[in-house]
């Protein structure tokens, strides 16, 4: 990595008239270096990182245990077998984990803004987003996309499904626009610590038990769970929707089946309102002074 | 005489302030109980469709099973299956070296930090094991028992519960003498406690010798003895059995605590000056 050259205010907070564009790529290079440090940092103790992240794996690992000993004791779960369920469970968890490494730590904003460490990053020439994302940056969460990945393996080759171009492409795709749609969820999750301090659980319900609900077929739930999670918080579009289009399942509320393909397009949408919550957020931030 | 009620105002004077220590933060209390509940729906819906396919699976019909439900989310952080209870800060203590003020006070390290606990307990049954379970109520048919006497039976099970959690955190927290970074065991025992308690699953679920051994371990006295109190299906000579069971594992291991801790204040010499 090269010098960093001559220090440059980045917009954001200095009131330059950078454009938008110039404020994302300032925050995506302020992100890579803050998460290359904490690599850095975490790879100094590589038995300790080793270790903490196959404790990561096995502790994601116990929702497909639980899935496991369901199916060991029937064949169908709301009428879906388990390489199915088995294909929903890996799309979310790896989506979700990709999230969940990236930004994942942003829960920890409620912490800063009480005893008024945030304060601190206000100050650096940095977007503060790129800058809480990026703390503590834990590289051990790894161990959840390793193992979404690995029971999306086994999905993918034991589940009946006759594979087209379409399909093969819509996996890779539903992935990416799924972590997306989480790491949106993340966000305004911390935009709403700014004002809740102490409240920051809440957000485990939509990220940690968004996650749970993906892990199960639709048809498992009440329809207006389904609904909620499809039109109010749309993490349906993570795997729901295009994973029942690749397994050629009907979606239970009988949405058109191009509605398989927008992901990406739900993706962005989440992601922009995201950011306007979190520049609401911000915007509300008043330090706890001294 | 004397000595001994002073004792006694002692740990509960330890409770009553852990009590209110965790009844500080009402906001994220609040946060928890909907946590809790939406995690409680979830589950509701998956174990519905687990009954629908295999009715009485477990010796449980769909109303017990959703009871159990409730009752796990009530006893999450009540019991600390997933840990989050006192042993962090003691593990903390342990590696700063502060663990020897608490070792010079006049009272017993183990009892103090068992009370503090029952305090924490208490209050997140209150606060946080209440609310959801009445909300799982108004929305879901539940078996929740009708006579008090079942529910005083519940309430002695959840204690014998929150004692055995103690003894486990406890013997996990003392494990930083040696290693002073007790993340790892730590781990394991929230791993251990949340695939063997019965929180993923009931026990009677589980198949075969797997079922047999997990009902025999100790972190079965956390929910799945707890629960099987609430249905009913442990009365007379068997409730007797389960309270032996329970108070069994907490006599073992609160023992195996008391050892760990004596060998660790005559071994191990604490950090700092």
């Amino acid at each position: 990595m090269g010098p960093a050259g001559p220090a440059r205010p980045s917009g954001l907070r200095e009131g330059t008239s950078d454009g938008p564009v110039d404020r994302v790529r300032d925050g995506l290079r302020a992100y890579r270096m803050i998460t290359a440090m904490w690599i850095r940092s975490t790879l100094a103790y590589r038995a300790s990182f080793v270790m903490t992240a196959l404790g990561n794996l096995t502790a994601t690992a116990l929702d497909f245990a639980a899935i496991l000993l369901m199916f060991s004791q029937v064949d169908v779960l709301g009428g879906y077998r388990l390489p199915e369920v088995a294909f929903l469970y890996g799309a979310a968890a790896c989506a979700f984990g990709i999230a969940d490494l990236a930004i994942g730590s942003m829960d920890r904003l409620g912490r800063r803004v009480r005893d008024g460490t945030l304060d601190t990053l206000l100050v650096r020439p940095a977007p503060v987003l790129a800058q809480v994302a990026a703390d503590q940056f834990a590289l051990r969460r790894l161990g959840r996309v390793v193992q979404g990945l690995l029971v999306l393996g086994y999905a993918v080759t034991a589940v009946d499904v006759d594979w087209t171009p379409l399909k093969v492409l819509l996996v890779p795709v539903m992935l990416v626009s799924g972590a997306g749609i989480f790491m949106a969820v993340f966000v305004v999750g911390a935009a709403f610590q700014f004002v809740a301090q102490d409240a920051s659980e809440v957000q485990n319900a939509f990220t940690y038990g968004g996650n749970t609900l993906l892990q199960y077929p639709p048809s498992v739930f009440g329809k207006d769970l389904v609904r909620g999670a499809t039109f109010l918080v749309p993490i349906a579009f993570v795997n729901w929707l295009p994973g029942l289009y690749v397994l050629g399942r009907p979606y239970p509320l009988g949405l058109p089946s191009w509605a398989a393909f927008t992901p990406p397009l739900v993706a962005v949408a989440c992601c922009a309102l995201a950011g306007l919550a979190w520049r609401a957020g911000l915007r509300s931030y008043r330090s706890t002074g001294s | 005489m004397f000595v001994r009620s002073g004792r006694f105002r002692l740990y509960a004077a330890v409770a009553a302030g852990s009590f209110r220590r965790y009844a500080t933060y009402r906001i994220a209390t609040l946060a928890g109980v909907f946590t809790n509940t939406v995690f409680g729906v979830i589950l509701t819906y998956t174990y519905i469709a687990l009954w629908d396919e295999k009715p009485g699976l477990g010796g449980y019909d769909q109303a017990q099973a959703l009871t159990y439900v409730w009752l796990g989310q009530a006893l999450l952080t009540t019991v600390a299956v997933m840990g989050g209870g006192f042993e962090d800060e003691l593990m903390r203590r342990i590696r700063t070296g502060d663990v020897a003020i608490d070792l010079y006070r006049p009272a017993d390290l183990q009892a103090w930090w068992l009370a503090g606990d029952l305090g924490r307990a208490l209050f997140q049954l209150l606060a946080r094991g209440a609310a959801p379970m009445m909300f799982g109520a108004l929305l879901f048919q539940l078996a929740l028992p009708g006579d008090v006497l079942t529910w005083l039976a519940t309430a002695l099970a959840v204690l014998l519960a929150v004692v055995v959690s103690f003894a486990v955190r406890f013997l996990v927290a003392l494990s930083a003498f040696w290693l002073l970074d007790g993340t790892g065991v730590a781990q394991i025992s929230w791993l251990a406690s949340t695939f063997f308690s019965g929180m993923l699953l009931p026990l009677s679920v589980f198949p075969g010798a797997l079922g047999e051994i997990a009902r025999a371990l100790p972190w079965s006295a956390l929910i799945q003895v707890p629960a099987d109190v609430l249905l009913g299906e442990r009365s007379g000579a068997d409730l007797a059995g389960a309270y032996a069971f329970q108070a069994g594992w907490a006599v073992v291991l609160l023992a195996a605590g008391r050892l760990l801790q004596a060998v660790a204040t005559r071994r191990v010499v604490v950090q700092g000056g």
